[in-house]
């Protein structure tokens, strides 16, 4: 398999720091701080691509245009809203618990970005390819759960109560069925190193050999990342903006970038886990990267403007009596499986 | 010692889906809905009364502004009971047209109940695709009185203008395309596995229930009682009309939005017809300039998209009315609010909203 040019790029820029700073070890901390900027300009820069794309695909999918003004074709559109964000003026609830009202939005956005650590973006480009990886974007992901309670409670409003309280039973629900249908995954590769995973789909895609679990993680990740038909976290038309209620202009703004940042996670996991990640051939593994992760992302937009919301209970009932079975059916499935590929091989 | 209690949330004024300015306070237990009380008067603007101040040429904008998305039907139920009252025979071709129209409205009208519905299930896609072919029901009104929502075009004695060959042509090609439309909605929100969970169900209202309350309109006819002014109580020209009117079995969800479904291609089975034998004649009767009806009072309903439109009329012989009340079926409905909730989940207390299909300017007067 050949280098990746980010490979090639990173190896070229710690060889220039070195001669710069003449020490190998400021170098490459200097580089590990550089590619931590790298890493949040890049999810910056996709939030705004996934905020044009999502206004533009929901115009396309309702019969209208979206967007088409600001800029280009309306590519400005998401700065200019930015702008407007940012110059609103900032409004604190009298009753709120005003300090830990006011960290949630800046915290939230910390487990969503830390996952971003041990995705492999490219042969090779990985931030940390640590042995338990996707043990640890498990582990992460789940951490966001505890912000939206902290924003529901802190508001003390009973709409944001109310969407805290359904954020944690549904977080709950979704992340035991992606555990599962994961652990299919990891049965066959036999590691939790996430380019291990990677590198074990170089002769077939694991949506090919785990169609079930790949289903199974679809639905739960759509829960997970409160989108619709599960977005019963924010259900605009029953509790108006579930935890976010209280929040308006740049702390808003917050709880935005990190719902899409998740969506980016999410979209990146599934190309990761059951797309074959950076592989395809002809074109460099970046660009195979994007062009994937956009497309799964696109499904998931196009799921969301097409479909109406379940309710609590239907959810739960979903995720506990269908997904969970299923996961754990497959999970003995995989094993008679490879059991018996051992057995002929 | 651990107890749990139930607390109270005030669901509206505002709030994105009461449809306008509705509060509803809701006891709720954890999600499960306790008690739920509507409380209206929010947009009340006194028309009753407003009413008693104006001659009875001048009480019809009013009406108007009632039931705003379908003032078609008011403003017919209004010029109804006034001409009853003042006895003045209307042209065969004013009762054509104005049940052309009154048709018309109440397509448009289940259709945004359609698009209000799906967006209160989370469905903001099934909400434009009604909304936008509205909007060509809302282009034929504008071409035929100039005003896309608050029409007046029914007037006391007749109507206001004849069509012309352009709105025909408009009407022709709608009610054409309408089953292609009605498709694209069931393709999108019947057919579809989540909200046929959300709707099958929930919220019952049994027949019984429904005739103490003394709920009307297709609400009404979801629970399995076939009671249809067009048919039961049949005035201006709708004997001449072959149309069904379809009913519901269990009273849920699912079937309040079926019949409204349903009964938009009945409408437009009504329209064709009307279209195909409208009369030649006069479009208004000769009625005189300052209308004085004898004294007297009457009680006179049509049938709206909501249900019983009725206007009682007091006259005490001079120009201006000396009372008017209205049956406004939107508030009558409404009290049904809490037999649908109870016992169901929030997000079930949108969906009977939104399958009660009020609309707040009735609701309030």
């Amino acid at each position: 398999m050949h280098e990746g040019l980010l490979v090639n790029l990173t190896v070229f820029l710690t060889r220039i720091a070195e001669f710069i700073f003449g020490n190998i070890f400021i170098a490459q901390l200097f580089i590990v701080l550089l590619e931590i900027v790298v890493i949040f300009a890049v999810i910056s820069l996709a939030v705004i691509i996934q905020v044009y794309m999502e206004r533009r695909i929901c115009g396309l999918i309702q019969d209208r245009f979206g967007p088409n003004r600001v800029g280009p074709f309306g590519l400005l559109q998401t700065v200019a809203d930015m702008i407007k964000l940012m110059s609103k003026e900032d409004i604190v609830p009298a009753k709120a618990e005003k300090l830990l009202w006011g960290i949630t939005p800046m915290l939230l956005f910390i487990p969503a970005a830390l996952v971003y650590a041990v995705f492999p973006f490219d042969n090779g480009v990985i931030f940390a390819d640590i042995g338990i990886g996707i043990f640890f974007v498990i582990a992460v992901m789940s951490q966001g759960v505890l912000l939206f309670l902290l924003g529901g409670y802190a508001s003390e409003n009973k709409y944001s109560f109310m969407g805290a309280m359904r954020a944690v039973a549904q977080m709950l629900s979704s992340e035991i069925p992606i555990a599962f249908s994961i652990l299919a995954i990891v049965m066959m590769t036999g590691s939790l190193r996430m380019s291990d995973i990677v590198s074990a789909q170089s002769g077939i895609w694991f949506i090919a050999v785990q169609p079930l679990a790949f289903i199974i993680f679809i639905i739960a990740m759509l829960m997970e990342t409160n989108r619709t038909p599960f977005d019963l976290v924010e259900g605009e038309a029953e509790i108006i903006a579930g935890p976010f209620t209280e929040y308006s202009g740049m702390r808003w703004a917050l709880f935005f970038l990190a719902e899409y940042t998740n969506l980016l996670a999410a979209a990146i996991l599934t190309v990761t886990l059951f797309l074959g990640g950076w592989q395809g051939p002809f074109l460099p593994g970046i660009s195979w990267f994007i062009l994937k992760v956009f497309a799964v992302i696109f499904v998931f937009m196009w799921i969301r403007w097409t479909f109406p919301r379940t309710r609590i209970d239907q959810m739960m009932a979903l995720s506990w009596k269908v997904l969970l079975p299923l996961a754990l059916f497959n999970i003995m499935a995989t094993g008679i499986g490879i059991y018996i590929y051992k057995w002929i091989y | 010692m651990i107890k749990t209690e139930t607390y109270q949330l005030s669901m509206g004024p505002v709030h994105p889906s009461t449809h306008g300015v509705l509060q509803v306070l809701l006891t709720l237990d954890g999600e499960k809905v306790v008690d739920s009380v509507p409380c209206m008067g929010y947009l009340h603007r006194g028309i009753e009364k407003l009413m008693e101040a104006r001659t009875y040429f001048q009480c019809l904008p009013y009406t108007d502004r009632l039931d705003y998305v379908s003032a078609m039907n008011n403003n017919f139920s209004y010029c109804h009971a006034v001409e009853k009252l003042a006895a003045i025979d209307i042209p065969e071709k004013a009762q054509y047209l104005r049940v052309i129209m009154a048709e018309l409205n109440r397509i448009a009208s289940h259709m945004i109940f359609i698009g209000s519905l799906a967006v209160d299930i989370g469905a903001t896609t099934g909400m434009i695709y009604p909304f936008r072919d509205r909007e060509r029901i809302l282009d034929i009104f504008n071409e035929l009185c100039g005003a896309r929502m608050t029409y007046s075009y029914i007037r006391i004695g007749g109507v206001r203008s004849d069509l012309s060959s352009a709105i025909v042509d408009m009407i022709n090609k709608f009610l054409a395309d309408l089953p292609s439309m009605l498709d694209e909605y069931n393709n999108l929100l019947t057919g579809n596995e989540i909200f046929q969970h959300r709707l099958k169900g929930t919220s019952l209202l049994s027949g019984e229930q429904a005739r103490r309350l003394g709920i009307t309109g297709p609400m009404l006819r979801a629970s399995g009682i076939d009671y249809d002014l067009r048919k039961d109580n049949t005035y201006s020209s709708y004997d001449n009309f072959e149309f069904s009117v379809p009913l519901g079995k269990n009273g849920d969800n699912w079937d309040r939005y079926i019949v409204r479904v349903k009964e938009i291609s009945e409408s437009a089975k009504i329209i064709r017809q009307a279209l195909d034998g409208i009369p030649d004649g006069q479009i208004t009767a000769k009625v005189p300039k300052v209308l004085r009806p004898p004294k007297g009072e009457i009680y006179d309903t049509t049938e709206g998209p909501r249900g019983e439109v009725g206007y009682h009329i007091v006259s005490d012989g001079s120009a201006k009315p000396y009372r008017i009340h209205i049956r406004r079926p939107s508030f009558i409905n409404l009290q049904a609010l809490n037999i649908l909730c109870k016992g169901y989940l929030v997000g079930d207390v949108v969906v009977a909203m939104s399958t009660i299909d009020p609309i707040l300017g009735e609701v309030d007067c």
